[in-house]
């Protein structure tokens, strides 16, 4: 994996790296050269690693307080709020935690849109990354039915009818995912056991995502390639070690008023009343974080069209790297596209608002003009504006804008032969 | 290197000294929930007493009754077995202790049915003393339950408890 071959210096040292590498694959992650321009919006892949191992911790503590029954789950969750020592810090980080996870997953996902890292050569980590983003969605979406409240319940009662909409099969699948003819004990036991391996695979996945990233190395806010190591990099450790941590004390800061002074703010109070399958409450929403794709299925008249257009947001996600036929990596260099962006953060947050309103009247017309012009963006707009748009002048290297060039000079023509190219 | 080793700490050096132990005081506190959240919780605490009616046992006659999910022998001896308890000399005890102090009302002794080896269920009227008897190692213990033969090290525990009246004993 590194450039430079490692030799541990002791004796003990080598005679076990010979037989399992670990110290090199240390000394990897330790030397590994980044760009040195990298901003703050980077700092977010270190955050969520932090989340992550917060979420299996505390969920794992959950577990052990936890019941899985349909009759004895709601009364856990209040066990755990009132009798477990520190219980309810523990399920409130673990609540606000995934609140805090998706906040920084979008911001992370929304940097790569900005700065064009899905684009050659990091479709793979792209496409790993946004795997990840859905093994997330179905992990949250399952934690929450597990305290078995009324949102717990209807959300589930929704979500798995979702399946319904299948032509031909939907009802059987329905079924099958159910364990009987509705949301009921056997349901809750297996979304509590997926709910426990699920973020398993998330870290196998996390594993996979880094290593995929520390093939090419990382993309930089100027989105060109550089010579790594050079002058264009500094060693992983201290350089970012030290940045992320700043930014996750910063993140933690704004975790931890979440968790300590509005732990419920997020949540809805309905859920602190016990699952009733007799009566659905008055206004059901999803978690905030679910809330763009929920408008999208409820601004599509048709059930199963509103399925397939739900699953095709999260799609047409996967194929970005293709849709978007622009050479250039950074939208500081796309001028034409740096609007389109704003646009459509714009609308994914409109999307997101109208998905928490009831789907009528005004909101559902703007639901409907915002869904069409989320597809528009990554299906006419992205394809087009790669082709027509005039890029401004790409620098040789990170350094040039300020020394005056790049002491590669191989890597200097390189980048100026691709821009000619343009 | 060199140089510096031999400098006074700079600010950098306080500063990072400052930090990490801020840290690692940050760290202490954040893992301390995460720790105690195995301790027993407040459900659990709630049960630290229990009541029993004695009323019903007769002389001789022992019961078992829970407590923080141990089993408790309250055993209502005989003058016999009193009598035997008492008569012993505490030089031959492995675990030395007085009957008299084991059992304040003599016709009453209260004690963790729990075997000091490891944590086996003694069987009552068993054994060399014709008291607890351990079937998992072969601890012999006496009418006042103390070890006196066996693996076992130390006597059976008395557990803190009160007669609130002449028939109600409270355990914890």
């Amino acid at each position: 994996m590194s450039d430079h071959e490692y030799t541990p210096k002791s004796k003990v040292g080598k005679w076990f790296n010979d037989r399992l590498p670990l110290l090199t694959l240390a000394n990897h992650l330790t030397d590994y050269p980044t760009p040195k321009n990298l901003n703050y919006w980077w700092t977010f892949g270190g955050i969520l690693t932090f989340c992550l191992i917060t979420q299996i911790i505390t969920g794992i503590i959950l577990g052990m307080h936890y019941v899985a029954h349909a009759d004895l789950a709601f009364q856990s969750v209040e066990h755990i709020m009132r009798d477990v020592n520190y219980g309810w810090l523990i399920r409130y980080v673990h609540a606000n935690g995934a609140s805090m996870f998706f906040l920084a997953v979008y911001i992370h996902i929304f940097r790569s849109l900005y700065y064009g890292s899905y684009k050659s050569p990091r479709e793979v980590i792209w496409i790993i990354g946004m795997l990840i983003y859905f093994l997330m969605m179905a992990t949250a979406f399952m934690g929450y039915v597990l305290p078995w409240g009324q949102m717990s319940f209807w959300g589930a009662t929704v979500i798995t009818n979702l399946f319904s909409a299948i032509p031909l099969v939907g009802d059987s699948i329905t079924t099958w995912l159910w364990g009987g003819y509705s949301v009921d004990n056997p349901t809750l036991t297996r979304f509590f056991s997926l709910h426990y391996l699920f973020p398993f695979l998330i870290l196998g996945l996390v594993i996979l995502h880094i290593w995929a990233l520390h093939v090419p190395g990382n993309n930089n806010p100027i989105g060109i390639d550089i010579k790594k190591p050079s002058k264009d990099t500094v060693p992983f450790h201290p350089y970012i070690v030290i940045k992320d941590l700043f930014a996750l004390l910063i993140f933690l800061i704004i975790f931890a008023f979440f968790v300590f002074f509005s732990p419920n703010i997020l949540g809805h109070a309905d859920n602190y009343i016990e699952a009733n399958p007799l009566v659905t409450p008055a206004h059901i929403v999803p978690e905030w974080y679910l809330l763009p794709f929920y408008a999208i299925l409820r601004s599509v008249p048709d059930k199963l069209l509103g399925v397939i257009a739900m699953f095709a947001a999260i799609f047409v996600l996967v194929i970005l790297p293709w849709l978007d036929t622009s050479k250039v990596r950074s939208t500081v260099f796309r001028p034409i596209y740096k609007q389109f962006y704003w646009f459509l953060v714009a609308d994914v947050l409109i999307l997101g608002y109208v998905g928490a309103m009831p789907a009528e009247g005004l909101y559902l017309l703007i639901a409907r003009v915002a869904t069409a012009y989320y597809f528009a963006h990554f299906l006419i707009i992205l394809p087009f504006l790669g082709m027509k748009e005039k890029t401004t002048p790409l620098p040789l290297s990170i350094t040039e804008p300020v020394l005056g060039g790049s002491t590669d000079m191989a890597m200097a023509r390189n980048n100026r032969d691709f821009k000619e190219r343009l | 290197m060199s140089d510096s080793d031999k400098k006074k700490p700079n600010r950098r050096d306080f500063i990072l000294t400052a930090t990490t132990a801020a840290g690692a005081v940050g760290v202490g506190a954040a893992v301390w929930p995460l720790v105690d959240q195995m301790n027993p919780d407040a459900s659990v605490k709630a049960l630290a007493s229990t009541e029993v009616d004695i009323s019903s046992v007769q002389p001789g006659q022992s019961i078992t009754v829970i407590w923080r999910g141990k089993p408790v022998f309250i055993k209502r001896r005989t003058q016999d077995e009193i009598d035997s308890a008492r008569a012993v000399d505490l030089s031959e005890l492995k675990h030395p202790e007085k009957d008299e102090d084991r059992a304040k009302n003599p016709e009453w002794l209260v004690m963790l049915g729990v075997c000091t080896h490891l944590g086996c269920v003694p069987l009552t009227d068993k054994g060399d003393y014709n008291a607890w008897f351990c079937p998992c190692h072969g601890s012999h213990y006496d009418t006042s339950g103390r070890i006196r033969k066996g693996p076992a090290p130390t006597n059976m525990e008395v557990p803190k408890y009160e007669f609130v009246n002449s028939n109600t004993i409270k355990i914890g």
